[in-house]
């Protein structure tokens, strides 16, 4: 599945700016952007690329568990992610990596995550409001609502001042819209009115399974069903995911109730190191994509407006620095304490866990140096 | 396929599946990327392509749909074989197998039979993220209307999951994904013990060790170490979680004195927990020591770099063994 009629645009595959009737109400939020904020755009873009090359080597290398690349969804991330406000709360699935180097997070966190050290990895409340990877598909887009009702009930919305107000945004993909709980948290925000964007990545695949085999239509018809007001947008085009999202967060903050966007994109690279894409998909389609590139286009539109080799080798530079740095601190973690099995999994002292946790140290220190039991 | 062939339990699993479709026209395949992927662990591969998309469905991607649906074809005649890609994606289809699958001959007083296998790659050792190392068999075993199975050899594996498609009432079949890939012979010929049954794998009289799918390997190496110490310990495979076949395990019991239970999951109302009551109810006088578990931690699944102090292996089950001969 392809851009269709419906497909917002700001930014034509050749790196233009498209102007039209629809364009229109968008392009006025792209005509506030500093040209700073713009070059912030395409750096994070090519750092987050950078940083998942890298992944992918000490994936192979060993030195992680499991890499889940984002290569070619860049675009979606950084436009959405930047247009959230600071006071906003982001709940991912598990790509979002653009999106959490924009909110600050250390993307060690990740690493450590995927390298089998932790099965969270950072704290929201510490990393503006970016909560944490969630696995079991769908799940967050119902957490994400729930957090979002919770900003109706305590007035933390709808005040009027788009500075303070809150609102939530949830990530999810293509093959996560079949799970009943997406569906239910639709039927949930619908009905409580949350101030939340439902902000769904296209990425044309679940693993090996087409999207054609989770919806008979485009996906952003399925919200209206449900009350809840959907448009398609071009997610390799940075501008529209910014110009969008920017647009649906405010009038959800402003107590419009939620908003649903799909973000057409796509998976360039494996669905995980473990997959082997080869099997299902053909490589035209792959190249029929990689002429869409999210970066590439970009660097044409800012070369339009002027920026020079120099930034773009500068911003070349700090991404190749970022990557090696990644790699250093990677390979610098040390193995996770067993204390970690039994610490946190009650907030409070729980006789069982604690009698086995005991238990466990009495049983290696009654190994010797040699390894055998004494 | 015929004769005796060394094969991993993938390829045992695949050879049974397709040895099923091939009986019987009415057994479907259903799950996520199980068709041109042939699933995350290829136990389809291939199946697709020779029996077509009516017998092999990729589905969407929804476990209590998988489930659910599944259901509703058992009622039209098929005898759906659903694939939950793994352990801990199962809970969205809890609904659907415990009050709808299990009840379902129950509730429509015996007229209604419930032919369905529901796939499950379990347990660790994969070094896999969180959700993907489970064991949560007991849920299963704990519900009534169930039947639950897991295999810890390839051979078995072939003939189980036959024995499990042919059962006219549902089957949980857990699949140690850890034994995935080592070989073993598969007599193509012979089948197997019968699906419920329980197996002595190595012959001993100190004490009795008890597992199943994942664990049989590791009682099994513990046994070998067990006897460089001088320590005659028996082996048995269990088999089938849901019914239990006593009688072997009473048997061994009788003779050892001593019965250790071993698995993955964790030992807090477990199917160890279980195993212990009744073997304690049947065979009281003749324990020499009380039934010890070796059991994960009663703590979710750890991150992948504390799987293996987490997971009991040989040292922890030998542990075990000395604490019962001690008595
Ligand atoms: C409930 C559940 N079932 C199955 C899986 C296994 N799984 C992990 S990712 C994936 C595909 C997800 O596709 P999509 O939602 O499109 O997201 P993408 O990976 O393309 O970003 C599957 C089936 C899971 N994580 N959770
Ligand atoms: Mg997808």
């Amino acid at each position: 599945m392809s851009y269709t009629e419906a497909t917002l645009q700001l930014l034509s595959p050749a790196g233009s700016i498209v102007e039209s009737d629809t364009t229109a109400e968008y392009l006025p939020y792209i005509d506030k952007l500093s040209d700073e904020e713009l070059r912030e755009f395409h750096r994070v873009m090519v750092v987050t690329r950078e940083f998942d090359l890298e992944a992918t080597n000490l994936q192979r290398q060993g030195q992680m568990g499991l890499w889940v690349p984002s290569i070619g969804q860049e675009a979606a991330q950084v436009g959405s992610a930047f247009a959230t406000r600071k006071q906003d709360h982001i709940f991912p699935s598990y790509r979002e990596h653009a999106v959490a180097m924009i909110r600050g997070v250390d993307m060690l966190d990740i690493l450590r995550m995927l390298r089998g050290l932790t099965h969270g990895g950072w704290e929201h409340a510490k990393h503006n409001n970016f909560h944490i990877y969630t696995l079991v598909l769908g799940s967050q887009t119902l957490h994400a609502t729930g957090y979002a009702m919770g900003l109706n009930l305590d007035g933390s919305t709808a005040t009027g001042n788009p500075e303070t107000d809150e609102a939530v945004i949830v990530y999810f993909g293509d093959g996560a819209t079949s799970q009943g709980d997406v569906s239910e948290a639709l039927v949930f925000a619908a009905s409580y009115q949350t101030p939340e964007l439902f902000f769904l990545q296209n990425n044309q695949w679940a693993i090996s399974v087409p999207v054609s085999t989770q919806s008979r239509t485009p996906l952003y018809l399925r919200p209206s069903g449900f009350g809840i007001p959907g448009i398609q947008i071009d997610g390799n085009d940075v501008l529209i995911s910014y110009a969008t999202t920017r647009k649906y967060l405010d009038e959800a903050r402003a107590g419009g109730g939620p908003r649903f966007i799909e973000a057409l994109t796509y998976r360039m690279g494996a669905h995980t190191s473990s997959d082997d894409p080869t099997k299902y998909r053909p490589d035209s389609e792959v190249e029929h994509w990689r002429e869409l590139d999210p970066i590439a286009r970009f660097e044409t539109y800012l070369r339009g407006r002027g920026e020079g080799d120099d930034f773009f080798q500068d911003v070349a530079t700090e991404a190749a620095d970022y990557a090696s740095d990644i790699r250093l601190r990677t390979l610098a973690l040390g193995p996770p304490s067993t204390s970690m099995i039994f610490d946190t999994v009650y907030s409070e002292p729980h006789a069982l866990v604690g009698q086995q946790k005991e238990w466990l140290a009495n049983y290696e220190a009654s190994f010797d140096e040699n390894g055998a039991a004494e | 396929m015929s004769g005796i062939q060394a094969m991993p339990m993938a390829k045992a699993l695949n050879a049974g599946l397709r040895q099923a479709m091939l009986d019987d026209p009415k057994v479907l395949l259903m799950g996520e990327d199980i068709g041109p992927l042939g699933g995350v662990f290829r136990i389809t591969e291939g199946l697709q392509a020779e029996f077509g998309q009516n017998r092999v469905l990729d589905t969407p991607l929804a476990e209590s749909g998988i489930v659910g649906t599944a259901i509703g074809l058992a009622m039209r005649g098929f005898r759906p074989v659903c694939e939950i890609q793994f352990d801990g994606f199962v809970y969205p289809a809890f609904d659907q197998i415990t009050s709808q699958l299990a009840k379902m001959t129950n509730r429509h007083e015996g007229t209604l039979t419930m032919p369905i296998v529901i796939r499950i790659p379990f347990g660790g050792h994969i070094g896999a993220v969180e959700h993907h190392q489970e064991s949560p068999e007991a849920y299963f075993a704990h519900t009534a209307g169930l039947r639950v199975v897991s295999p810890s050899n390839p051979h078995d594996a072939y003939w189980m999951i036959q024995e499990a498609i042919r059962s006219n009432d549902p089957v949980i079949f857990f699949e140690p994904k850890s034994r995935y890939w080592p070989k073993g012979d598969v007599n193509l010929d012979e089948r197997g013990p019968e699906l419920h049954s329980t197996q002595v794998v190595r012959a001993g009289t100190e004490v009795t060790l008890l597992g199943y799918g994942p664990m049989v390997s590791v009682l099994l190496q513990a046994a070998e170490l067990a006897a460089e110490e001088g320590t005659s310990a028996e082996v048995i495979d269990l088999r089938s979680i849901s019914p239990i076949d006593y009688d072997p395990i009473i048997e061994s019991v009788r003779k050892t004195g001593r019965l250790v239970i071993a698995h993955e999951a964790p030992g807090f109302v477990s199917v160890g927990s279980e195993i212990a009551a009744t073997v304690t109810e049947r065979a009281f006088y003749s324990l020499e020591a009380p039934v010890l578990r070796v059991a994960g931690f009663d703590t979710p699944f750890p991150p992948a770099k504390l799987e293996t102090t987490y997971l009991p292996d040989a040292d922890r089950v030998l542990e075990a063994v000395d604490r019962a001969l001690a008595y």
